[in-house]
């Protein structure tokens, strides 16, 4: 029957042949893109074989991206990418990223204009939910299922219920999407989205740039939601433009959609966040967290290895140096970004703060490698989990913050707001 | 399907990690990841759990990362089946599709204690505690969901769907 529907709802219904649907139908839903990282691609490729698919539904909708064990990090990692690529080839996959070409797969993916708005994307990793930013609905699904997609192009979904969070006000000096989605997710907690798309809107969202918006949407996975959206603007299209490598369509929810919650916060009481560990909901503001000594700032990931990220920890690295205490780690989450910041000069201030810089990788994030914590080591990280070992040592502890706050507490040694460092507005 | 098997007992929250270290993830072989199923949350488990044995947790069971790493290592440990208050959306799906079957139960998470021998019924979402002599009702599993089960996950199931086309 016609009803008023959300964004998410809307973007599922164009996928099922549907005019209408409703939370808790079950779709058969038509796929514009699957992804799959070095982890996730050799048990998804298994499947594929196993289900005895000889062809992927489609060459240009396969993306394969070597980014959490590469440059391959010990043996077994060099074999698990080795399957990815001699999958790719004997598929003649357009979309595989060898490394020097590469980046964490949701900065690489939006950046090369590889998903787009109104389009529906599946990925093996967790963080796929990140593309909803551009108004598609994107989900992260397993190994197994996304084998399937690739031989089938499509997968069943339920449709979810929608949160609306609205976020008003005037944004404080050194507040990004980072910490608007660190306040939420402390609001909420670690499932307090669990199986709902979370529809992110209001006026202070469209004044965000893409960046910051990929960040909120990257992050639903941690309050255990399906997917984040946003509704596409003057920004997105801005965004999409010369990038998009498809046409694309711009859905909106009606006025009238229903949502389960709504629930607003006003932008101008939220001061930099910080999540203690070990649950990305453990949220505080950092002026409240008290003086906690740091090992290791890690800079980067598909949570904060934009551009913007890097620009904004120059802003507090230049011409200061890194506390003698302490390691900062600083990953570029793309070949582009990273050539890009060393255009702006933004790498000869890091380098000359005492900072590392790495290539794209996910590396310590999940740690992996190029960064791990020893037992009893406390990090300050801008990624997205910081559960227990997480970065290493299951004795080990993460914080997790915008990359302002990460670039102060690199010079101070120890958790610090952005304004001890520098006293300019962010 | 009915199982029976003694229970382990963990607490909300557990995540992927949790469940499978990343440091793990460089290959994806079932028998090796159960070697180091929930190591850092209890380092013996992986040596005292048996075939059969029955998981019950907190809310919001297998969090985190999609690894379906996670599901294959407890399967490949023996667990036959996890009984919560609520999963991880991305678990959820990743279980039932290698074929490991979830029930969620509020009153069964709180009220089953370690080490208890309970019985579960599949398609009816019944859970009886055998130590305890209690009874408790799950969330019936979705007839899509079992019929993925019957058939020992997605993959056998879709294979036995092309078979049946092909006919
Ligand atoms: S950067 Fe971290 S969270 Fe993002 S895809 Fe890589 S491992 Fe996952």
């Amino acid at each position: 029957m016609a009803h008023p529907m959300t964004l998410t709802e809307k973007l599922l219904a164009s996928h099922s042949r549907r005019k209408w649907v409703s939370p808790g139908e079950i779709l058969d839903v038509r796929v514009d893109l699957v992804l799959a990282n070095d982890i996730t691609a050799p048990l998804a490729i298994e499947a594929f074989r196993e289900i005895g698919a000889k062809r992927v539904f489609h060459r240009d909708r396969v993306v394969l991206v070597p980014d959490h064990f590469a440059p391959a990090k010990d043996i077994l990692s060099a074999e698990q990418c080795k399957v990815m690529r001699e999958f790719a080839k004997a598929q003649r996959l357009p979309h595989y990223f060898e490394i020097g070409k590469c980046g964490i797969e949701h900065v690489l993916l939006p950046e090369k204009g590889l998903v787009n708005p109104g389009e529906v994307i599946i990925g093996a990793d967790s963080h796929t939910c990140t593309y909803g930013a551009l108004g598609a609905f994107s989900t992260g699904v397993g190994s197994t299922e996304l084998g399937a997609a690739m031989a089938t192009g499509r997968i069943w979904l339920r449709v979810p219920e929608t949160i609306k969070f609205i976020y008003y006000g005037k944004l404080r000096p050194w507040v990004s999407g980072k910490d608007l989605i660190l306040a939420t997710i402390g609001a909420i907690g670690v499932d307090g989205a669990l199986y709902r798309a979370m529809e992110f809107s209001g006026e202070t969202v469209h004044e965000l740039s893409m960046a910051s918006r990929f960040t909120i949407c990257n992050m639903v996975i941690e309050a255990g939601g399906k997917n984040g959206v946003i509704e596409p603007d003057e920004v997105t299209l801005q965004f999409v433009k010369g990038r998009a490598q498809r046409p694309y369509r711009i859905f909106r929810s009606d006025p009238k959609a229903r949502y389960e919650q709504v629930m607003e916060f006003d932008v101008s009481r939220i001061g930099p966040q910080v999540a203690l560990p070990h649950l990305p909901s453990n949220v505080k503001d950092v002026r409240e967290v008290g003086s906690v000594e740091i090992d290791q700032v890690v800079i980067g990931s598909c949570t904060n290895g934009h551009l913007e990220d890097l620009r904004v920890a120059a802003k507090i690295l230049r011409g200061k140096k890194v506390a003698s205490t302490l390691r900062l780690i600083i990953i570029p989450a793309t070949q582009e970004i990273y050539r890009q910041a060393l255009k702006e000069g933004l790498i000869e201030v890091f380098l000359s703060s005492g900072a590392v810089v790495s290539p794209p990788t996910c590396g310590p994030c999940l740690g992996g490698y190029m960064g791990i914590l020893a037992a009893g080591e406390r990090a300050l990280a801008t990624t997205n989990r910081n559960f227990k070992g997480r970065m290493g040592h299951p004795e080990s502890e993460v914080y997790l913050s915008g990359p302002a706050v990460a670039a102060a507490s690199a010079v101070k040694g120890r958790i610090a707001h952005p304004e001890e460092v520098l006293r300019s507005r962010g | 399907m009915k199982l029976e098997g003694r229970v382990w007992k963990f607490g909300s929250d557990i995540d992927t990690d949790a469940i499978i270290p990343a440091r793990y993830l460089n290959q994806s072989d079932p028998k090796e990841l159960a070697k180091h199923v929930m190591e850092d949350e209890r380092p013996s488990f992986s040596k005292d759990v048996r075939r059969g044995d029955i998981l019950v947790a907190g809310k919001n069971f297998g969090c985190g990362s999609s690894r379906e790493h996670a599901p294959l290592a407890l399967k490949a440990a023996g667990i036959s089946c996890i009984i919560a208050k609520s999963f991880a959306r991305i678990f959820f799906r990743n279980a039932f599709n290698i074929g490991l079957p979830l029930l969620e139960s509020q009153e069964a998470s709180e009220a089953i204690e370690e080490g208890d021998r309970i019985q579960v019924d599949l398609s009816t979402g019944e859970i009886y505690d055998l130590t305890k002599k209690k009874r408790f009702l799950s969330k019936p599993i979705p007839p899509f969901m079992q019929e993925l089960l019957r058939d020992g996950g997605l993959i056998p199931h879709l294979r036995k769907k092309t078979i049946k086309h092909k006919q």
